[in-house]
């Protein structure tokens, strides 16, 4: 069914059936774009980083640009404390970013259209950030969920739903990207399928409306994993700087 | 014409969406767990090898980078700051070199200009002096002259005199008489030749 929008979604074994006690871990579509971006971000920054010029070439000025860039973003979000944590954010977002950007491509697999994938990466940081909170704080960091200023008789509310929302915190920040990026695709594979079936005559509209929703996507594509890594510097900074 | 393009997309439409709904029965590949491990699995080798790759060899050399353009735009900046100093000190010394120099050349100017003009005053004094030594000399003997003048011409006046008065009547005169007479009219006519 080559017109079905979900198609592009299907995960395949490619090479053979890898098994650890009964446990499947072929190397799959998914497995293989995730090992693309991967080696084309691990290229780029090295290539990136070879010279040192102090004029720098183009490919230096975007590593450069991308370094400054991401440690603006923690420096203005989480303060001086989150410098520790700037490889894991550095990684996180580049990450996201060349796999929403190489889903983009025809025929290629959107890694993190996957929920499992983006649930994985937001509940890591999810438990890392709630360790980070106990062990900077102890169990002062349990004042998180009781705000000051906040009347005794509305208090027991408002912890229920600090700790609601705190809990569901890996919910959002998982779904959020995975949403964002099927729904995306989903809806190009949906006019692309009506510029094939509507053809020469009708094919026209579906096909701008298919252009403008490519740069449409390359927008989503890059803000989702801006948002995805500046939600965890948010994450973070509560971690680290208790203001409550 | 429109209607009937209106009717092909909508039909066209419901034909697609007959066919994702047919499709149905797959469903969403996401929910799917037959790959989740793997995918796990996967995730963690790739996004675990980035990020030791990247945190450990890559952005070191970055901040490395960033850091040394840094430095060296300081430093840069504070040698350019530290010659704009020195060529101002230079541009400072130079010109007191040249009102130094140029008030020397003025003060030489002067003295010589001086030098000049008291050589040249000395020498127009010596100049005057003689002059003056030569005009009194002169003065002197005109006036040697002048008192000498009257008997001379007396004494060529009775000479011509008796010499036309020979001549005309062929006889000679007493010379007395005749220098008597010039001299009286000298005497009369002093004042007309010599102006004095």
């Amino acid at each position: 069914m080559a017109t079905n929008p979900m198609h592009q979604f299907n995960v395949y074994r490619i090479g053979p059936e890898i098994k650890i006690d009964q446990i499947d871990i072929s190397f799959t579509n998914a497995s293989l774009f995730m090992v693309i971006s991967s080696l084309i971000i691990l290229i780029f920054f090295n290539l990136g980083s070879v010279k040192k010029n102090i004029i720098p070439n183009k490919v230096q000025l975007l590593a450069e640009l991308s370094y400054s860039f991401i440690s603006k973003m923690i420096s203005d979000t989480a303060g001086s404390k989150g410098k520790p944590y700037f490889g894991f954010i550095f990684s996180l977002f580049m990450f996201v970013l060349f796999c929403n950007m190489l889903g983009m491509l025809p025929y290629a697999f959107t890694v993190t259209s996957h929920i499992i994938v983006t649930f994985v990466l937001a509940a890591f940081i999810f438990i890392g950030v709630t360790v980070i909170g106990f062990i900077k704080h102890g169990l002062g960091y349990l004042k998180l969920f009781v705000p000051s200023g906040v009347p005794i008789v509305l208090l027991p509310l408002i912890v229920v739903i600090e700790v609601i929302s705190y809990l569901s915190r890996p919910i959002s920040l998982s779904v959020r990207l995975f949403a964002n990026m099927m729904a995306g695709h989903t809806m190009m594979k949906v006019f692309g399928g009506f510029v094939i079936s509507l053809g020469l005559v009708g094919g026209w509209l579906p096909l701008g409306f298919s252009v403008a929703l490519t740069g449409l996507e390359i927008l989503v594509a890059f803000l989702q994993a801006y948002v995805f890594a500046i939600l965890t510097c948010i994450y973070l900074n509560d971690a680290l700087n208790l203001h409550h | 014409m429109h209607k009937r393009l209106v009717l092909y997309l909508f039909l066209s439409i419901i034909t697609f969406f007959s066919n994702v709904y047919g499709a149905e029965s797959e469903g969403m590949p996401q929910l799917n767990p037959e790959f989740w491990v793997s995918q796990i699995f996967w995730l963690i080798l790739t996004f675990g090898f980035l990020f030791i790759i990247l945190s450990k060899f890559i952005l070191p050399k970055i901040s490395n980078n960033l850091e040394l353009r840094k430095s060296q735009i300081l430093e840069n900046i504070e040698t350019a700051e530290k010659q704009k100093m020195e060529s101002e000190n230079k541009i400072k010394e130079y010109e007191t070199l040249i009102n130094n120099s140029k008030n020397e050349a003025r003060n030489y100017f002067n003295e010589a200009r001086k030098k000049i003009i008291q050589d040249i005053d000395k020498k127009r004094k010596k100049i005057e002096d003689e002059i003056n030594v030569e005009i009194r000399n002169a003065e002197k003997e005109i006036v040697e002259l002048k008192k000498v003048a009257p008997e001379k011409i007396n004494k060529i006046a009775t000479e011509t005199s008796a010499q036309l008065i020979k001549q005309l009547i062929g006889e000679e005169i007493n010379n007395s008489s005749i220098s008597a007479i010039v001299e009286d009219l000298s005497k009369k006519n002093k004042g007309k030749y010599y102006g004095n």
